[in-house]
């Protein structure tokens, strides 16, 4: 580690942190500003003017929208996510339980498609141009082309309707042995593995291929290595860093299709818990959650530029 | 197409193959499907025209009918109006915004560019679906609301991506020489810049599309697109989905149709002529 | 003496982008001797490199060997199997590429790159080619020779990792070099001080080379024979010497032609006193970055610099890349602003910045820039090239503006048929007339710039000289700006960055142009001269 990266390291949370903070008001401003009175809202059919402005004080909500907005993002620091309209429990509360099964479901996702991907999209770059990358080719573009609630659809129709293997329904609530808690999980997990993969397989292709055509690759050809040597000793050492730049972008694809697969398969995460506070239009609650999702992409996408900066050899060998 | 494309060969421009021809055939047959669709529809589309309900393909029903007993070849051609009408138009507003916008921000430079790169850049880091459901809680959903939430998504990443075209194209001597002689912003833009990268605009323009058309099914599909009685592709999905488990024709119509569209976009572009595609990569 | 290399009717095949398969190496024979250096040269586009990378059993991705034989020490690459093209590479032919900052891999040491040879060919204990590559450093006058090795390829100079190519080539005692272009990257001290290297390890070696290159000068210096090549065939074989004085084939004479701009010469200029200055720039400081409290930009490129252009006299601006021409040009353009001094032009003095001049100013000064290929728009038909400084100075339209540019195209000796296609549709040579029509256009009353040998390469070059020459009619001033070559002797003419001092005032034979009131600034680091 070096001044050079510690200074691009900073610069780039520097970034995040204003990235962050326009996002933030992008959030708030959208659920708060747009929809007219919430006040009434909430009362419905008993909103008489006076049970409004009554409301209305006890939410502060005849502050200035740009005090109620600092004071959304102070809770928000200091933990207060504030409460839901619907039900009137604690937001943070609400969202602690839901919170730990999505990760679970993305930890699993990653842990199953991170490899299946790297060996597809290594591979397939080793052998540009055979049936075998054409064949990979064209399974990744129709996965990337067609919406993950299809993905999702075809999964259940393979593997619940026709082949009765796995439940079409995921419920977390009671489970009991191993078995019990893969036929959960092999939905979803499968549905999502699927896109993301298919992100992944592309990227970390291209990136192989990017480093395959360059010239000290030719040149190592030119001395007499072996392929193998050149993929390993040349190609690969180089293409580490992209490769997993790449594993970062792709799996931010998975917030895209948490929010469908959660839905469809009725799972019990921050997606559908953010799906149904929509339909509820409880403004609170979608505003955690939206946070809780613009954090974690940027998160990954953080970790995306890092890698890339810390994997330059120029910069690393400074 | 020809007028813009660098190869120009003196006529009708380029080779495309056998994959690419077949890929702008479907999206042309879509095309004009949304605009005839009242016409060529066989039933009103909201009519329950068999007391059947997920009834099977027949020669009455070609697609077979929906949960009601309507009739879902009417429900699909006339859902094309509203999956390839609202991301055409969400891609049209959000691509020129953006291309506009990119290449003003290439030429002029400066705190312009800065300040507008590091905003939309903000915007660009948040998850589209995600922030698709945040405006449809806020202000509900309908067909406008839909094209300009999609429309504000979709920009900042064709600004980026123009702005780093035309980057390249400013740098360029003949910019330079335009410059010298005088010429203002907007002459350099229109004359110099823009042609010169309007080819891979138009396959970023595709991959854009794309993305929308998934994005809208999503929203569709959750319910927050767009609404009954009309239905979208993504919609008729959700309309239908009780018949997944016994196979019924009527949710897997609209999710092939969905699916026809946005690969024979993806099956264009990779097929369009070298030269516009490399420099979209 | 044997012939280490024989290649006899090689045909090599490509596939276009199109899908079309062409032929780009059409029946080539070449011999090289033992210990000779042969070049190869040509434009880009002759098949050189192609050809030089057959003797290694190499053809770039979308090529492949049609036909013929290449024979290497006797064993025909052509036929070879993959594990012997492996066993040759390295050992019996090395190759050193075009670009070693590129052809280095940027994460592993010096060292290891250069002692793999000998690792994947178990020619020596690894120890010992640590040796033996220390004194490949010490012979090609590398800095530090025991320790540059243990450097990672970005830490060292461009010069200095060509030199280490060569190493990288040399360490596995190969009896054949193969050398692809591997000074161009290089500036022009650099390149002597590398080809000085080159030579001296391979006269000592014995060993035999292919010198693949475009540039006739550096050729001059490394080659004892020459191969003229052009579209895949050989025009031309002879002496280096025989090649550049007495070249007999007309392709040969043009490319030869290119590098001798004839019937100029120092003696011939003019006294300077009594003519009108047209162009005049002093105190000039400019510079890129956040601009200091002393006024001043971070960081400084030209520094205080005068200079004088008088009405038909022309001026040459020489230096280094990084010295500060292209920046020059810029200020005076009025494309960069100049942090101090001023700059007149007829005794008025021009607005910092192009918004700041008027129409008229404007017209006076144009640019014209070296590479034609960069310099005009391709998606733009050369009619409307032309026409559009015609329209925006000069306000023509319709038929005048039609008929202008005829005259235009005529002026430059083009086919008016010509306004309607694209500069792709071009060659070299016709973009660069064009690239000076454009300039002319902004004057109606001239008729042709004088000069001639602005950047297109070689042939290109040469042509548009000829045609110039023929229609020699007027000079108007003009300032050229271009990279010091110092092959022709006159290398003490390069000014320190950050500082246009080297001037050095040259004139055409002509007599200077009572009528033209303009001034042209060009742009051509690529001028060399070697001397005739």
């Amino acid at each position: 580690m070096n001044a050079l990266v510690a200074r691009l390291v900073a610069k780039r949370l520097g970034i995040m942190l204003i990235s962050l903070l326009i996002i933030a008001f992008a959030v708030f401003f959208a659920t708060e500003l747009l929809p007219g009175d919430v006040a009434e809202i909430l009362l419905g059919q008993s909103a008489t003017p006076e049970a409004v402005a009554g409301l209305r004080k006890a939410m502060n909500l005849d502050q200035p929208a740009f005090l109620r907005f600092l004071s959304w993002l102070g809770g928000l620091l200091t933990g207060d996510l504030g409460r839901s309209y619907a039900n009137n429990r604690e937001v943070a509360d609400l969202l602690a339980g839901r919170l730990a099964n999505s990760l679970e479901l993305a930890f699993v996702t990653t842990l199953f498609s991170v490899p299946i991907a790297l060996t597809l999209g290594i591979t397939a770059a080793m052998f540009r141009g055979s049936t075998y990358d054409r064949f990979v080719s064209v399974f990744t573009v129709s996965v990337i082309s067609i919406p993950e609630f299809m993905v999702a659809t075809l999964a259940v129709l393979i593997f619940a309707v026709y082949l009765k293997w796995l439940p079409a329904l995921s419920v977390a609530n009671d489970v009991q042995g191993i078995g019990e808690l893969l036929r959960i999980y092999a939905m979803p997990v499968i549905t999502l593995s699927f896109v993301v993969s298919a992100q992944m397989i592309r990227m970390t292709r291209a990136a192989v291929i990017d480093t395959l055509d360059t010239a000290y690759v030719e040149m190592a050809l030119l001395k007499g290595a072996s392929r193998r040597r050149i993929v390993l000793r040349h190609a690969l050492p180089n293409a580490l860093g992209p490769i997993v730049n790449a594993m970062a972008l792709s799996l931010s694809y998975l917030l895209g299709g948490v929010i469908i697969v959660e839905t469809i398969f009725n799972y019990p995460g921050v997606a559908k818990l953010m799906v149904d506070a929509v339909s509820t239009r409880d403004l609170p609650l979608i505003q955690s959650c939206a946070m809780i999702f613009c954090v974690s992409y940027l998160l990954l996408i953080l970790i995306a530029d890092l890698v890339a900066i810390l994997a330059n050899p120029r910069l690393r060998n400074q | 197409m020809t007028m813009t494309a660098p190869a120009r060969k003196g006529h009708f421009g380029f080779n495309m193959n056998a994959v690419g021809i077949i890929g702008a055939a479907i999206i042309l047959f879509w095309m004009v499907v949304a605009i005839a669709a009242p016409w060529i529809s066989p039933y009103p589309v909201g009519q329950i025209v068999d007391f059947d309900y997920y009834g099977p393909i027949s020669s009455q029903f070609w697609f077979g009918t929906d949960y009601l007993g309507r009739d879902m070849l009417s429900r699909v051609l006339m859902g094309a109006r509203y999956t390839v009408g609202i991301s055409l138009a969400s891609v049209t507003i959000a691509c020129f915004v953006g291309v506009t916008l990119g290449m003003i921000a290439a030429v002029i430079g400066g705190w312009f560019d800065a300040i507008l790169s590091r905003f939309l850049d903000a915007l660009n880091s948040i998850p589209s679906l995600m922030f698709g459901l945040v405006v449809v809680a806020a202000v509900g959903s309908s067909i406008s609301v839909l094209v300009l939430t999609i429309a504000v998504l979709y920009a900042p990443g064709s600004y980026r991506f123009a702005r780093a075209l035309a980057v390249n194209v400013n740098a360029m001597d003949f910019v330079t020489v335009a410059r010298a002689r005088g010429e203002g912003t907007i002459y350099t833009i229109r004359e110099e810049i823009f042609p010169n990268i309007i080819g891979p605009v138009l396959a970023d323009f595709g991959l854009r599309f794309v993305f929308i058309v998934l994005l809208l099914s999503g929203l569709s599909f959750l319910g927050l697109g767009v609404q009954p009685p009309n239905a979208d592709w993504g919609a008729l999905v959700r309309e239908n989905i009780g018949g997944l488990s016994f196979g019924a024709p009527a949710v897997i119509v609209p999710s092939i149709a969905i699916a026809s569209l946005t690969i024979s976009v993806n099956m264009l572009i990779d097929n369009l002529p070298r030269r516009i595609r490399d420099k979209s990569e | 003496m044997g012939n280490i290399i024989e290649i006899r009717d090689l045909h090599v095949k490509a596939k276009t982008d199109s899908g079309c398969v062409v032929e780009i190496i059409r029946g080539v024979d070449i011999d090289v001797a033992d210990g000779e250096i042969v070049a190869l040269i040509g434009e880009s586009g002759s098949g050189k490199t192609t050809i030089a990378l057959t003797l290694l059993g190499y053809t770039r991705p979308g090529c492949a060997i049609a036909g013929g034989e290449v024979r290497v020490a006797g064993r025909d690459t052509v036929t070879m199997s993959d594990a012997d093209k492996r066993a040759l590479r390295g050992t019996e032919v090395a190759y050193v590429p075009q670009s070693a900052a590129a052809a280095f891999n940027p994460s592993k040491t010096i060292m290891d790159q250069v002692v793999e040879v000998a690792k994947i060919h178990h020619l020596m204990p690894l120890q010992k080619a640590r040796e033996k590559a220390v004194e490949l450093f010490r012979a090609l006058a590398l800095p530090e020779p025991e320790t540059i090795g243990s450097r990672y390829p970005h830490q060292v100079s461009g010069g200095q990792l060509q030199r280490l190519a060569a190493a990288m080539a040399l360490i596995g005692d190969p009896k054949v070099m193969v050398f692809d272009e591997p000074t161009t990257a290089l500036d022009v001290t650099t390149q002597i001080e590398v080809l000085q290297a080159f030579k001296s390890v391979m006269r000592e070696r014995g060993m035999a080379g292919i010198y693949v290159s475009h540039d006739l000068a550096v050729v001059a210096q490394i080659a004892d024979r020459i191969v003229v090549l052009k579209g895949g065939e050989v025009q031309e074989t002879g002496t280096a010497e025989a090649i550049i004085h007495h070249p007999s084939h007309s392709y040969t004479k043009a490319l030869i032609e290119a590098f001798h701009p004839n019937g100029r010469s120092l003696e011939n200029q003019a006294p300077s006193a009594g003519l009108e200055p047209i162009l005049e720039v002093s105190g000039l400081t400019a510079g890129y970055g956040p601009v200091g409290p002393d006024g001043l930009p971070k960081f400084v490129v030209l520094k205080d610099v005068a200079l004088t252009l008088e009405r038909g006299r022309s001026l040459g601006i020489i230096g280094e890349s990084g010295s500060g021409k292209s920046t020059l040009a810029r200020v005076i353009a009025g494309l960069l602003p100049a942090a101090r001094g001023s700059i007149q032009v007829d005794g008025v003095p021009l607005g910092d910045r192009v918004q700041d001049r008027s129409k008229d100013e404007l017209r006076k000064l144009q640019i014209v820039f070296q590479l034609a290929d960069t310099a005009l728009n391709p998606n733009k038909p050369v009619g409307a090239i032309l026409s559009r400084p015609l329209t925006f100075y000069h306000g023509m339209g319709g038929r005048a503006r039609e008929a202008e540019v005829d005259r235009l195209l005529d002026m430059v000796r083009l086919p008016k048929a010509l306004k309607h296609r694209l500069p792709s549709e071009l060659s070299g040579g016709q973009k660069q007339r064009i690239n000076f029509a454009r300039a002319l256009a902004a004057r109606p009353e001239a008729h042709l710039m004088r000069r001639n040998h602005l950047g297109s390469r070689h042939g290109g070059r040469c042509r548009h000289s000829g045609s110039a020459g023929r229609i020699a009619a007027r000079t108007r001033p003009h300032l050229h700006v271009h990279q010091s070559r110092p092959l022709d002797g006159r290398g003490g003419l390069r000014p320190g960055r950050g500082d246009v001092s080297g001037r050095e005032g040259r004139r055409d034979a002509d007599k200077p142009d009572a009528v033209g009131r303009r001034a042209s600034l060009f742009e051509t680091p690529d001028l060399i001269r070697p001397q005739a």
